[in-house]
């Protein structure tokens, strides 16, 4: 069973249809990719996900039930957890509080201090931040700042982590560390779907991948079937 | 064990201090004239007025101007209830239920007005100033039939003791805000509101929430000054320096700890009246002038100094202890 399934979801700004009748599903434990040029419309299906803003129609679901009409926070509680394309980490206050936030309000249930400070130092030694947990966020390096982000995520218990272009201005090193870590992420039963314009990124780790283009889904299948998809081609090529 | 010696130490020098603040604060009015009393009790109120501001509007950024507002209220509420031909509650109750009467209010207006962001906000909590008080005005005029209500006083030494446990109350909720998920929920709106949203943070049920707390204090501090005055009228109750004023406080003293306005309304209420007796016609250009120098050389305020001459002490007692070593290394 789908774990997150969209019928039909379109999202018109003004007269532009930024996403248009997108269907998609992301089966439990995979890693699912999402490719397509710049303003093809994957950071709009992310925000539509999460609801960042209302769908203009169709339909997401969500472990079943209706997200539509639901706000972030709620969003949040059920399980889906995102980070950022553009970081949006708490600049001003510690590494360690950066994530607490997520630790004490990302549960549907009232979470108490210790246990939020347990989640918090593991999600923190998770993604290898144990040692700057007392630095201002704005102090870090831009890979630290998106570890940040996911540990932030992480805490808030997700079943579902959204990765909003993750390794976007990461050297290959990072590329490398940031790919064993969304495997290591997924390997706890977290299920991820995630943007990325790194190819080799988005080739070495996920199971299945959509394309989209001006806002449709154009394809979809394993990386192989991807690569050879003429239309795929064609659209980061040219003909 | 020597740290925690050391901490415990801390602590206890820390509690002294309070606790001396505190007694001298007791004892003032007993050995001090009627004026200075006075002086004392206005100080105290630009305290509680901009530390209960700073509680909401520091963390979140939400800039508000409602202070004045908030104060009216409760001034409003107790003048009503402790009339002067005739108490309908004794002085403790009309008190809190000025605080309380601003608290609902609050929450009313935060639920209609906390969707509006930056500089809309502002104008909202600043326009509400003005609202109420022409409403006043006409609710006076018209239902009542006379301007102003007359309040059963009290003299500035009562005042200021009520105004002391408002003051010690204000502290104490500020104190534990900021150590509560309720406090860690509003630094995370303000640095960042939708990816706090994003996070499980209710943004708008946290945002209404802190600033109704807010306004309870302001609430309570304008019910506890109108017995004093006697008298409230409009112009009085919702004078807009009660908005300004805790802002400026705020920005002077520096909002990071929690003792930046408390020093900053300190300072700034005493200097405003001592000021103003002997400057009548330029003080408020020192104070322009002052404040235009600690927004463009302090932007932490006063209080954001001590972190920096910290750094300052430290780097120098390092260089101190590195260049005597070198000296003891070059006589060998």
């Amino acid at each position: 069973m789908p774990i997150l399934e969209g019928q039909g979801v379109t999202k018109y700004f003004g007269g532009l249809a930024a996403v248009s009748n997108v269907d998609l599903h992301v089966d439990q434990g995979e890693i699912v990719g999402m490719i397509g040029p710049n303003g093809a419309g994957k950071t709009t299906l992310f925000n539509l996900i999460s609801a960042a803003f209302p769908v203009s129609s169709g339909e997401i679901r969500f472990k079943g039930q209706k997200l539509t009409g639901l706000k972030p926070h709620q969003i949040c509680k059920l399980g889906v957890a995102r980070t950022f394309q553009e970081t949006k980490v708490f600049t001003n206050i510690p590494v360690l509080q950066n994530v607490l936030v997520g630790a004490f309000f990302g549960s549907p249930n009232r979470v108490s201090w210790a246990d939020a400070a347990r989640e918090t130092s593991q999600a923190l030694e998770f993604v290898g931040l144990s040692a700057m947990s007392a630095v201002p966020a704005k102090d870090l390096t831009l890979v630290n700042q998106k570890l940040v982000e996911v540990a932030r995520a992480l805490a808030t218990k997700p079943d579902l982590l959204l990765l909003d272009e993750l390794m976007a201005g990461l050297n290959p090193t990072e590329v490398s560390e940031a790919m064993e870590l969304v495997t290591k992420i997924r390997d706890t039963g977290i299920t991820i779907l995630m943007v990325e314009h790194v190819m080799k990124a988005i080739m070495g780790i996920c199971e299945r991948i959509m394309v989209l283009h001006h806002g449709e889904k154009i394809c979809e299948g394993t990386p192989q079937e991807i690569t050879c998809n003429k239309q795929v081609i064609e659209i980061y090529l040219g003909e | 064990m020597d740290i925690s010696k050391f901490t415990s130490k801390k602590f206890l020098a820390k509690a002294g201090g309070l606790l001396a603040i505190l007694v001298f604060l007791a004892t003032f009015p007993i050995y001090s004239s009627n004026s200075d009393v006075d002086i004392g009790l206005i100080i105290l109120m630009y305290i509680i007025l901009t530390v209960s501001w700073v509680m909401f509007s520091g963390p979140t950024g939400y800039m508000s101007l409602a202070t004045a507002a908030f104060f009216g209220i409760g001034a409003y509420t107790c003048a009503f209830l402790y009339q002067k031909s005739g108490p309908l509650l004794p002085l403790p109750a009309a008190i809190i239920a000025g605080g309380l009467v601003t608290f609902i209010f609050a929450l009313v207006v935060g639920l209609v007005t906390l969707r509006l962001k930056g500089m809309y906000f502002a104008i909202f909590t600043f326009g509400l100033i003005m609202l109420l008080n022409q409403f006043m005005v006409y609710y006076e005029l018209n239902i009542l039939g006379a301007r102003g209500q007359r309040v059963f006083p009290i003299t500035n030494q009562t005042a200021f003791y009520i105004v002391l446990v408002i003051l010690v109350l204000t502290l104490l909720a500020a104190y534990l805000i900021r150590r509560s998920r309720l406090g860690l929920a509003m630094q995370s709106i303000g640095e960042n509101e939708a990816a706090a949203a994003h996070m499980g943070v209710n943004t708008n049920v946290v945002k209404i929430f802190a600033f109704a707390i807010s306004a309870f204090f302001m609430g309570l501090t304008g019910a506890a000054m109108a017995p004093r005055w006697e008298y409230v009228d409009p112009s009085v109750a919702f004078n807009m320096l009660y908005s300004f004023m805790p802002v400026l406080m705020a920005v002077f003293g520096g909002m990071r700890e929690l003792y930046g306005p408390v020093i900053g309304a300190a300072i700034f209420a005493y200097s405003e009246r001592a000021l103003r007796l002997r400057f009548p016609y330029h003080y408020m250009l020192a104070f322009g002038i002052t404040l235009i120098l600690i927004i463009i050389f302090l932007p932490g305020g006063l209080t954001g100094l001590v972190p920096t001459l910290k750094d300052k002490l430290s780097g120098l007692i390092a260089r101190l202890r590195k260049g005597g070593q070198s000296e003891r290394h070059a006589n060998t």
